[in-house]
């Protein structure tokens, strides 16, 4: 079978810009640069020292501060006496229980769901990489993360929160919960993850991996 | 433009969407199939297919239940006294009468700002690739990108209802309902993300009259 695959092995290969489709030489690899298209200026990808293990680390960090977000309270209010607290899954389920089903389940899949599913995806793919394996299923966990990235929505569920803390003090004492501050350090795990989760990288180190695993060109029966 | 500055489809070869492996386009058969990238998996094309068609869809669909969204009940609130429903903008206004004006202009710009302009840069992107204007092309694909960017920040509202939802419920003293506005809200949220992501930006560059073009 003849390989569609442009060749990798080149020291300048050839790249085409996700934004304007332009073909063009990467330049050879410097430790902390982006690559930048030529025409529109996108960011093709960036060259970093240590990225994926950056983002293995505070992906795994951003998994513990996500159960313990989870499992406390995020706000107590409190009005002459009568107390109520809530959670995010209690806060679904309220939505559910006014028959707002899709709204609740929008809720739901943006801020627990894709999280959740991104964060052990993340790690499923980065973990064994660590330890110079390819985690079977990497390719589906990748296009996984890719397609799902835009609708984990934790750090605009932060925003929410404090806007309607800020509406609810002038009515009733409202205090802050254990999940409250998880979340605002979740909120800053993440965007450092994905800031150092590059796609060029992990692909390198997949594509080396699979190069000393079966070195194919040498195999002519 | 000279060839010099060739672009992945002009050549034959297809950037993988997904991870950006470059691959040869297979020879054209009489059906096409849907090839996958060699690396990851992806399905591979050169354009995002029905781009165009699909943008507009959602857009349709959008600007549809802008209204309902804009004009319905998001919440109810009901205590002892008296009972009040809210749309999104009265509770920009409530915010505004209440002094918190930060918070007024925050919550106007995401939930009414955003999902508006969005609206309209998308449209504007969309007529200007079908009519293969070839100026502009910098400032309508940095447009593009944050469109990208800005698009779910608008989700705020849904989020304000949700906690505000579940935190009021003291019994007699007060409680507060979610009105059929959030679900026609969250709908345009989410539709104007789908229609912002079937938009290809690479079509912005492709229209040129001085270039052929050899892609079919």
């Amino acid at each position: 079978m003849d390989n569609p695959r442009v060749s990798t092995a080149d020291p300048h290969p050839l790249i085409a810009c996700h934004d304007c489709d332009l073909l063009q030489r990467a330049p050879a690899p410097q430790i902390g640069t982006s690559v930048c298209c030529r025409r529109c200026g996108a960011r093709l990808y960036r060259m970093t020292r240590d990225g994926l293990d950056r983002c293995l680390a505070m992906t795994l960090a951003a998994g513990v501060l996500f159960i313990v977000a989870n499992a406390f309270p995020i706000v107590t209010l409190e009005l002459q006496g009568v107390r109520a607290a809530t959670t995010l899954f209690g806060a679904v389920r309220a939505l559910y229980a006014q028959h707002m089903e899709l709204v609740a389940a929008l809720v739901f899949f943006t801020t627990i769901l894709v999280p959740a599913l991104e964060l052990l995806a993340m790690s499923w793919m980065l973990g064994p990489l660590k330890f110079g394996r390819v985690a079977p299923g990497l390719s589906l966990g990748y296009r996984w993360v890719r397609s799902a990235r835009p609708w984990g929505m934790i750090e605009v569920f932060m925003l929410g929160v404090l806007v309607s803390l800020a509406k609810l003090s002038h009515l009733a004492s409202v205090e802050p919960g254990v999940a409250l501050w998880s979340f605002g350090a979740l909120v800053m795990l993440l965007a450092a993850a994905a800031s150092s989760f590059e796609p060029h990288e992990l692909w390198a180190r997949v594509d080396a991996l699979a190069a000393e695993a079966d070195p194919q060109p040498m195999r002519i029966a | 433009m000279s060839p010099a500055q060739p672009t992945a489809a002009q050549l034959g070869l297809l950037a993988c969407d997904c991870c950006g492996l470059l691959s040869r386009r297979a020879p054209a058969g009489p059906q096409r199939l849907a090839a996958a990238c060699p690396r990851c998996g992806a399905h591979l094309h050169s354009r995002k297919p029905h781009s165009i068609g699909r943008a507009w869809a959602y857009w349709i669909a959008a600007v549809v239940l802008y209204f309902p969204a804009n004009l319905l009940p998001i919440m109810q609130t009901s205590s002892l006294f008296d009972s009040q429903r809210d749309t999104i903008m009265s509770g920009v206004i409530f915010l505004w009468n209440d002094g918190s004006w930060p918070l007024a202009l925050l919550v106007f710009f995401a939930s009414v700002v955003v999902p508006l302009l969005k609206l309209i840069a998308l449209a504007y992107l969309l007529v200007t690739v079908q009519i293969g204007m070839s100026r502009r092309r910098h400032q309508r694909t940095r447009l593009y990108r944050m469109l990208e960017f800005v698009g779910r920040w608008s989700m705020l509202d849904i989020y304000v209802v949700t906690i505000l939802v579940a935190l009021v419920h003291l019994q007699s003293l007060a409680e507060i309902e979610a009105g059929p506005g959030a679900i026609a809200f969250g709908a345009v949220v989410v539709l104007t993300m789908l229609a912002a992501m079937s938009f290809d930006p690479r079509l912005i560059w492709d229209a040129n009259p001085a270039q052929e073009r050899q892609h079919a």
